[in-house]
């Protein structure tokens, strides 16, 4: 192993974050730009765009729709996540690698194919498209995140501690809930924003199962051509980037978090 | 046993699981405030036992009773015994006093109560100051005593322990071996320790049972089955020996002549019930052997090699049979009449030092 690395390996490090962060940057920079259209050097720097985003009604329905769908698909995909995950772990249960394999599948299916397979199955059973029916399809794609999140922590999880709790008098449930949930809290709250995003961010199935009351991303591209819209749209986008990154940063520093809680291997000593 | 009722009962005790017997047909039975081991090699069915004891395994036959009452199907948290587990299995999120108090929580004790308890706990293994660390900052021993602490607060009729040692170092191991023989007399609770080291057993115990392949071969206390091992087996597991085919020659009285294939004849004090022509197998442990022609029986031999254990000396006597056997004797400092490597040596040994097993 070289103890040194190499300087090209360093540029080829700075070049990979130019290339992935440039266009945020100039979105950005286009966020706060004077003018509607882009020009550089830039003419001004200004926010009015961000203060007439929350001045746009329109606007903060789809924001609101948004958040009512993220926030129960995540909370129903975290909570189905875990028990799945508890159950899996816990107990040998046959066809257990079906049940991962079949769970992991939305990874896998196109959204746009799982978009019309939902839109057959709502109206074969009269069911109106609405955020019910978009939040519906969003707790099946964020469902396997939070599974694998959570067997992923449950794998180091030292099963001795629920014989423990058991042999000094415990009950399941009681170990459950004073034992196995508290370890796991960080690692559900972890999954639960993932789910989140996921949910936040999504624009096929939500645009497929629209009833009407669009969500952010569905909004946002319907006004790409309303050209005098389209800065406000930017610093919305720009909101909405800088949220997800953060929320995606906490879901990671808890999930590193809950982790540490396992005890490693014992010194001697 | 006294008249009083044994702490554990196991009777006709068998487990099977899918692809294998664990544990097959045993009973014993284990007194009150008695350290009870259960010794054997990787395999042999005695954490089987012990988590049978918890509840953690239920048994395919058999009873098993705590002080009379019958508990096997019982669930492990309706059972009054505690366990220690070999990787400790602390809770992680709680600190040392929540992890010792959590079964009196259960149990749902005034705080007040709680409290003395969980301080007399901690004071018990010595670790009375460290109640607000979380275990992630304890070392190892120190998990150990907390565990220790956890199970004990609780008062339970029978302390179970699962190779609690195991991951401690040597000179630790040692102290802590002294260390839980001690609190075991102090707390007068039956501990049933579980350890595949003879030498920890040995130390530790008022009786060991030792088990291979899910069978019980002799429970008896440390000296007895040092001195009279009833098995081939039980007498190679516990310390070492030296083992000779023979037969049956001849009896004499309450001493049996056995026929040492190709070295002689030799005497054994043993059950005079064996008819002549019996093959069995001699065993004698190697510091009953000493390099001389002092007892009744002796081996002619070569000296092999000699090996300097500290404390001791081992000689390695090869006979004309092939075989070598080893002698140990005292280093008492340079003996100047050490033979030397390749010399012609005798080896002897008393009839009452001699087992036999027939096999």
């Amino acid at each position: 192993m070289s103890k040194k690395p190499s300087p090209w390996l360093f540029l080829y490090y700075l070049v990979l974050l130019v290339l992935l962060y440039l266009p945020i940057v100039i979105l950005f920079l286009f966020s706060v730009n004077d003018g509607i259209a882009f020009t550089f050097p830039m003419k001004g720097v200004t926010g009015h765009w961000y203060q007439d985003m929350l001045r746009n009604r329109e606007l903060l329905e789809a924001l609101r729709n948004s958040a009512i769908v993220a926030l129960s698909s995540s909370a129903a995909a975290s909570l189905i996540g875990a028990a799945a995950a508890i159950a899996l772990m816990r107990f040998k249960l046959r066809g257990r690698s079906v049940f991962i394999a079949v769970a992991v599948l939305p990874l896998l299916v196109p959204f746009l194919i799982l978009g019309v397979a939902l839109l057959i199955l709502f109206s074969s059973l009269n069911i109106e498209r609405s955020l019910v029916t978009i939040a519906i399809a969003h707790t099946i794609v964020a469902f396997p995140y939070a599974l694998l999140i959570l067997m992923a922590r449950l794998a180091d999880f030292n099963p001795f501690i629920e014989e423990a709790a058991q042999d000094l008098g415990a009950t399941y449930f009681y170990t459950l809930r004073k034992v196995i949930m508290p370890i796991l809290a960080p690692t559900i709250l972890a999954a639960w924003l993932v789910a989140f995003t996921v949910s936040f961010d999504e624009y096929v199935l939500a645009s497929f199962l629209n009833g009407g009351s669009p969500t952010l991303p569905v909004y946002i591209l319907g006004q790409m051509r309303f050209a005098n819209r389209f800065p406000q749209v930017i610093a919305l986008a720009v909101v909405v980037m800088v949220a997800s990154l953060s929320l995606l940063l906490l879901a990671e520093s808890l999930r590193r978090g809950g982790a540490k809680t396992e005890l490693k291997p014992v010194e001697p000593g | 046993m006294t008249d009083q009722k044994p702490a554990v009962e196991l009777i006709h005790i068998t487990k099977h699981f899918d692809t294998f017997t664990a544990v097959n047909d045993i009973s014993m039975q284990i007194g009150q405030a008695e350290f009870f081991s259960m010794l054997g090699a990787s395999g042999c069915g005695k954490t089987t036992t012990l988590r049978m004891i918890a509840g953690f395994e239920h048994p395919t036959e058999g009873t098993i009773k705590l002080n009379g009452q019958i508990i096997q199907n019982e669930p492990p948290h309706r059972r009054n015994v505690n366990m220690v587990f070999q990787n400790y299995a602390l809770f992680p999120h709680m600190n040392v006093f929540e992890n010792v108090a959590f079964g009196l929580r259960v149990k749902r004790l005034s705080s007040n109560e709680i409290g003395k308890r969980v301080g007399e706990a901690l004071e018990m293994v010595q670790l009375y100051g460290m109640d607000q660390r979380k275990p992630a900052q304890l070392s190892g021993g120190q998990q150990q005593r907390v565990a220790l602490a956890r199970a004990l607060v609780n008062q339970p009729a029978v302390l179970l322990l699962d190779e609690p040692l195991g991951a401690l170092d040597q000179k630790l191991r040692k102290d802590m071996q002294l260390e839980l023989k001690r609190l075991q007399r102090e707390v007068k609770i039956t501990f049933i320790y579980v350890t595949h080291d003879q030498e920890e057993a040995l130390t530790m115990s008022d009786r060991i049972a030792v088990m291979d392949q899910g069978k019980v071969l002799q429970v008896d206390d440390p000296r007895t089955l040092y001195d009279s091992p009833n098995s081939r087996y039980v007498a190679s597991f516990i310390g070492t020996t030296n083992f000779f085919n023979g037969k049956v020659a001849s009896v004499q009285g309450d001493e049996l002549c056995i026929e040492l294939a190709g070295q002689g004849q030799i005497w054994a004090q043993a059950p005079t019930d064996l008819p002549v022509g019996q093959a069995v197998t001699v065993s004698v442990r190697p510091e009953r052997l000493s390099l001389s022609a002092d007892a009744p029986n002796h081996l002619n031999g070569t000296l092999d090699d000699v090996v300097f254990v500290g404390n001791d000396l081992q000689y390695f006597v090869r006979l004309p049979s092939g075989e070598r056997a080893v002698v140990r004797e005292q280093n008492r400092g340079s003996d100047k009449n050490l033979p030397a490597i390749g010399d012609a040596v005798t080896v002897s040994w008393t009839p009452s030092s001699t087992n036999l097993f027939v096999e």
